[in-house]
């Protein structure tokens, strides 16, 4: 059993840079900032240290962080300053009972992700989820498809802050 | 001997739903047949979707339990009281323990409905109809428990944040401890006309054989990952409610009549914990104390920033709520992990290699609820 | 028998009397069918503790004749992509191949269809027509649930056809002939007479053949219960796979006759377990006719005990039905081939040693 502070330091000391911020002055629940490209590196490394044995991810959730800005530019104009989107994992060991939340962002324009699907293979559904409600692209998932929404479903991700409901649906007016 | 090496063969596909007698709703299973043999099959889910997740960031939180009920409608209890709990960590609240005690018999009774429909309907796919029948009568008398209780038979919206809708009534006590001894020998009655059954063993056991490592790898929880062969439950792995109160056992998995993990093992953990169950309601209706069951109800729920991700055992397994909130009197993000999703992540795996008439067996061993895969 | 001269000579004509006498098991058939169907239905309904139907007629002994005129009234549906012809005739094959088997058997001592010497045989070989049927229907449908049913259902009855052949040929080397009108006749006045009990073989021979004839006579009535499909043999309409299998794409009419040969056939397989084992439509003690000294009233008598012994084969396998799962298409084969049919080759040979010894 490991507590959120050893495993950040462990992580921190293999990993150096790709660990981001130990987010901990919230009052329920503490995280692991990540970066998104390295996670499946990080992961793997949680799920077979010998010390950690992470091996079951209970949750993998997209969420939208809802950080858009608008920035005002030296010539007065104001630019969009897109958000970002995060993956936040929730793993846990089944044989030391200790838990971690890991979270890693990515900004909305180019949302990419590595896929944890060959370490938990319960991340499959989770990320075609994720990748329908949110976009996130997954990289190096075998099958991204989307999984609730219907397949031909072509206007946009759902879950998004700044979804909009389309008009019309395959010749359907939406809001009936 | 003739060479039988140039004939050709054709893969088939078969697809099998949305509708279907046994995709217990509306699943599309899209398998790759090689004669009788599977190749491969394909979930497609999502027949069934309405938008919880998206709905939840428009309303306040009192008002997602409903909505909470309609997930897994097999088990509405269980879904609000890990929605509750969910909330109310958020927020700090403690509940009275009068109501803690409500709590656990509502969601134990309605593991006992639940199970009763996974096993009724298991029979119903093995091809046996009267088992179902009977455990239908039985779980008639739960529902009618309920429905003096809250006035509904299914989607209950009782357990509130903070408290219940209101209090039990007062003969609920006598009957709920009625329904205990009257329901201890149907147990037995179901085995011998079902479990020990000599073509439903054939039929279910060494099918579907689920190994630990695979099991947890995927995610697999509850009566699907206990007939594996590990104890875990999160009543007392990850302690909730008063859980911690009770004495009971915890039915894992141990190849009876076939190999570890195989399809009767998983059906018969689901009786075995049936009776776990009687175990905790009969401790629990024996101990429930007095008191105001409405008190700690808070009247706005506004948490401040922050987020959780609290679990409890569902009958179908870990059922987890992850409550994101950005200090709104909505939240930000409520994202489900729902049990049946996750188990049903896992049917190719399972099925690769059996018989058509095995991913009915196999399908309805893990018992999934449609409602709550699509949300 | 009685029947037949009866009416050759009132018509005059050997043909004409013989396409009359052949329209009376429909008499017998269809008001069995719909008797049977209720009783299934209440049957299953006391075994699930439920009451069933009880809105038409008294108990709802008229729900059957009123499904029938709601499958009259429905629109026959025939897929678009069916193969027409076929899929027309399949329902009308399986129906009469389950007819046909009516014909060789004797429903009293005054009628039997036709009393040919090859009686049994000729009703193993007509229910084999009936796969042809179910084979056709599945194919034409066009559909992969109904033809995996009818590829299945094929494998079936053919697997099952062999040990049903082998316990024939075990009674018919006691009995001597294969036809059921003598074999019947021979089962005469009472129940030690039954093959069940080594016909009329002398004393010691019986003793002998007792547990064989038991386990032929099991062994009969497991392999008519998969000739029929039904469970623990539904395989190929495993309702819970297959949707209905063979029959899925069927409606109204068309459906209906699939329904009533299932019935038909119900009935046909335990009248012929009934006929080979216990006695046909031999009274298991006297006859009231006789005591009585009217003669006319022995066949009537006859007719009953037919029937009841009949109905309650039917029963059991309608409780059979409402008991048991149902196997898997490997499993029912690996019964039919690796048990059945071994135990019957193996009870052959020792009843045939047994009459051979002659005791």
């Amino acid at each position: 059993m490991k507590s959120h502070e050893e495993i950040y330091n462990l992580l921190k000391e293999k990993f150096g840079d790709a660990i981001g911020q130990s987010i901990t002055n919230l009052p329920v629940e503490s995280f692991i900032e990540v970066s998104p490209l390295k996670i499946h590196e990080i992961s793997y490394f949680l799920r077979d240290d010998n010390e950690l044995l992470f091996d079951n991810l209970m949750l993998l959730s997209g969420l939208d962080d809802m950080n858009d800005k608008k920035v005002k530019q030296e010539d007065g104009s104001i630019a969009d300053v897109p958000g970002t989107l995060s993956v936040v994992y929730h793993i846990e060991s089944t044989s030391f009972r200790h838990k971690i939340v890991l979270k890693c962002s990515c900004p909305k324009d180019k949302p990419e992700v590595e896929s944890v699907n060959s370490i938990w293979r319960s991340a499959d559904w989770n990320e075609r989820e994720a990748y329908d409600m949110f976009g996130i692209i997954f990289l190096n998932h075998p099958d991204l498809r989307r999984i609730l929404m219907p397949y031909d479903w072509e206007h946009g991700f759902p879950l998004r802050k700044d979804y909009k409901n389309p008009e019309f649906y395959q010749g359907m007016k939406v809001p009936y | 001997m003739s060479d039988y090496s140039n004939l050709k063969t054709e893969e088939m596909v078969l697809n099998m739903g949305p509708q279907h007698p046994s995709t217990h709703g509306v699943l599309r299973l899209e398998i790759k047949l090689d004669g009788e043999l599977i190749v491969e099959v394909k979930p497609h889910v999502g027949y069934l979707h309405r938008c919880f997740e998206k709905h939840c960031e428009a309303m306040t939180y009192p008002q997602i339990v409903p909505y909470v009920d309609r997930m897994d409608y097999l088990a509405s209890m269980s879904n609000e009281l890990g929605y509750a709990i969910a909330v109310e960590r958020l927020m700090g609240i403690q509940v009275p323990e009068r109501v803690e005690y409500i709590r656990v018999i509502m969601a134990e009774l309605q593991r006992i409905a639940s199970h009763m429909v996974a096993l009724g309907t298991y029979g119903l796919d093995i091809g046996a109809f009267t088992p179902f029948l009977y455990l239908f009568a039985d779980r008639e008398r739960i529902l009618s428990i309920f429905e003096e209780t809250c006035g509904a038979r299914l989607l209950y919206n009782y357990i509130w944040v903070g408290g219940l809708s209101h209090d039990l009534h007062p003969d609920f006590i006598r009957k709920a401890k009625e329904f205990v001894t009257y329901f201890r020998p149907k147990i037995t009655e179901l085995n011998n006309l079902l479990s020990y059954n000599k073509i439903f063993i054939e039929r279910t056991a060494n099918v579907g054989i689920l190994p630990i490592e695979t099991a947890i790898n995927y995610g697999m929880t509850g009566p699907n990952l206990r007939a594996s062969g590990l104890k875990w439950d999160l009543r007392r792995d990850d302690p909730y409610s008063i859980y911690d109160k009770f004495e009971f056992d915890i039915p894992v998995g141990k190849g009876w009549v076939g190999t570890l993990g195989d399809c009767w093992d998983r059906y018969f953990v689901r009786v075995l914990e049936m009776e776990q169950s009687l175990n905790i309601l009969d401790q629990a209706l024996a101990q429930i104390p007095d008191g105001d069951v409405t008190s700690a109800i808070p009247k706005r729920i506004k948490p401040a920033e922050r987020q959780i991700y609290t679990r409890v055992e569902n009958p179908r397994g870990e059922l987890g709520y992850f409550i994101v909130s950005k200090g709104g009197l909505q939240p930000h993000r409520v994202k489900v992990r729902p049990p049946s999703f996750i188990s049903l992540g896992l049917m190719n795996e399972l099925c690769k290699g059996h018989l058509v008439a095995d991913v009915i067996a196999i399908l309805g061993s893990i018992d999934i609820v449609l409602g709550e895969v699509d949300r | 028998m009685i029947i037949y001269e009866y009416l050759s000579e009132l018509f005059g004509s050997p043909v004409l009397a013989s396409v009359i006498q052949s329209l009376f098991p429909l008499i017998f058939l269809i008001p069995f069918a719909l008797f049977a169907v209720w009783l299934e239905r209440k049957v299953s309904a006391f075994m699930q503790d439920r009451i069933g139907p009880n809105r038409v007629g008294k108990h709802g002994w008229l729900q059957t004749v009123a499904d029938i005129l709601k499958l009259i009234q429905k629109e026959d549906i025939t897929a678009a992509n069916a193969d027409k012809p076929l899929f027309n005739i399949a329902p009308v094959l399986v129906f009469a191949g389950s007819y046909l088997a009516f014909a060789a058997i004797p429903f009293s001592s005054a009628y039997i269809g036709s009393s040919i010497d090859l009686g049994l045989l000729f009703i193993v070989a007509a229910s084999g027509f009936v796969v042809a049927g179910i084979l056709m229907g599945g194919w034409a449908s066009n559909n992969k649930y109904s033809l995996l049913g009818a590829v299945r259902s094929a494998a079936q009855v053919v697997s099952y056809e062999i040990p049903t052949v082998l316990v024939i040929l075990s009674v018919v080397m006691l009995t001597g002939s294969l036809s059921l009108y003598e074999l019947s006749e021979m089962q005469t006045s009472s129940i030690h007479n039954w093959i069940l009990f080594g016909g009329n073989a002398p004393l010691l021979q019986k003793i002998l053949l007792i547990p064989f004839m038991f386990i032929g006579f099991i062994i009969l009535y497991i392999s008519s219960l998969a000739e029929v499909n039904r469970t623990p043999f539904d395989i190929p309409e495993a309702e819970s796979e297959l949707v209905a299998g063979f029959h899925t794409e069927y409606s109204g009419m068309k459906f209906a006759m699939f329904f009533l040969a299932e019935y038909a056939n119900m009935f046909a397989v335990s009248a012929i377990v009934s006929a080979i084992f216990l006695g046909g439509y031999q009274s298991p003690f006297g006859y009231l006719g006789n005591t009585l000294g009217l003669t006319w009233l022995v066949p009537i008598e006859q007719f009953l005990w037919f029937s009841a012994k009949g109905l309650f084969f039917v029963f059991v396998q309608m409780w059979l039905r409402w008991t048991l799962p149902r196997l898997r298409v490997d499993q029912l084969m690996a019964l039919c081939w690796k048990y059945l049919i071994p135990i019957a080759f193996v009870n052959l040979l020792i009843i045939g040693l047994i009459v051979l010894i002659k005791i």
